[in-house]
């Protein structure tokens, strides 16, 4: 993922806070929010995975006049890269955050992303499991270290069995 | 309002109803807010026919956000230092969550008191879907 330009705007943090349920108003009320401790509006704090917006190659963003592997004509548009067979398939498996200082609205962060360590072992529902990890280091307008997000994701052998 | 280190010991817990019954709908506004298109998460028929799933399934990171919810409503606003979390059990449109947090530590650095907590977030049935860690700057 390379975001080169992500601009923190406050209908965006508006709307990602509605859309985790959130209603507290340091997300989308100026006034209150420049009477509380954060002195204005401040983004929930896994508000910077919505970076993918930023990111030109997203790959789960569909794109106009390219194919997209989700439904139309066809349950599937375009066979899924990768291989894998039997199902199996990419998930998130941990997030975590490093919050140097919190995001506000104005703010324009730059990312820069570096592969972690990674490793496999043998799952109990689905398979063989392929783990790894992605750093990314979020900079603001004045390059300084604001966020720094480690994510770990799996490869699974097949569809992941329900209990 | 931040939460005050005098307020709170080792072993006090903290919990918070984040969802009843998650719907289909809040699925799809995660994928529109976030940018996270994933099909797996808004179109059945991908989920079902092409996927192998029972039906659609929630974004990680949308448990996780709810699951920050009742971290940020309960140690106040901007005061997290971290947050990590690993996705345990998969979350479906019709589950209800609780998310708790519980006090492992009460400790200073650099001049500031920090507050370190274990995070669990279960469904209907007391299934563990997120697990995980927080610090947080507290009042003294």
């Amino acid at each position: 993922m390379a975001v080169e330009r992500f601009p923190v705007e406050a209908s965006h943090i508006m709307m990602f806070a509605r859309s985790v349920g959130d209603p507290n108003p340091i997300y989308h009320d100026e006034d209150y929010a420049k009477g509380a401790e954060p002195g204005g509006i401040i983004a929930p704090p896994t508000f910077v995975q919505a970076s993918s917006q930023y990111d030109p190659d997203a790959a789960l963003r569909p794109k106009p006049g390219q194919p997209w592997f989700g439904s139309g004509r066809e349950p599937s548009g375009t066979p899924r890269g990768g291989g894998g067979g039997g199902g199996g398939t990419g998930l998130h498996a941990e997030q975590h955050f490093e919050y140097h200082r919190h995001l506000h609205p104005g703010d324009v962060l730059s990312a820069k992303t570096r592969p972690g360590k990674s490793w496999e072992r043998e799952g109990r529902r689905a398979g063989k499991l392929k783990f790894s990890e992605t750093i990314t280091e979020y900079f603001d307008q004045n390059g300084e270290l604001v966020i720094t997000a480690r994510s770990v994701g799996v490869q699974t052998e097949r569809v992941v069995e329900q209990a | 309002m931040a939460l005050k280190a005098s307020n709170i010991k080792v072993g006090d817990t903290h919990e918070a109803v984040v969802v009843e019954n998650l719907t289909r709908t809040q699925l799809v506004m995660y994928s529109g807010a976030s940018g996270d298109y994933n099909p797996l998460h808004s179109d059945e028929i991908f989920a079902t026919k092409v996927g192998g799933y029972p039906t659609v399934f929630a974004h990680g990171m949308l448990s996780m956000g709810m699951t920050g919810r009742m971290l940020t409503d309960w140690v106040g606003d901007g005061r997290l230092t971290k947050f990590g979390v690993r996705f345990v059990s998969q979350v479906f449109p019709g589950d209800n969550l609780t998310a708790k947090a519980t006090v492992e530590a009460l400790r200073e650095e650099n001049g500031e008191q920090l507050v370190d907590l274990a995070l669990s977030t279960v469904n209907q049935d007391g299934r563990e879907v997120v697990s995980g860690s927080a610090t947080a700057r507290v009042d003294p």
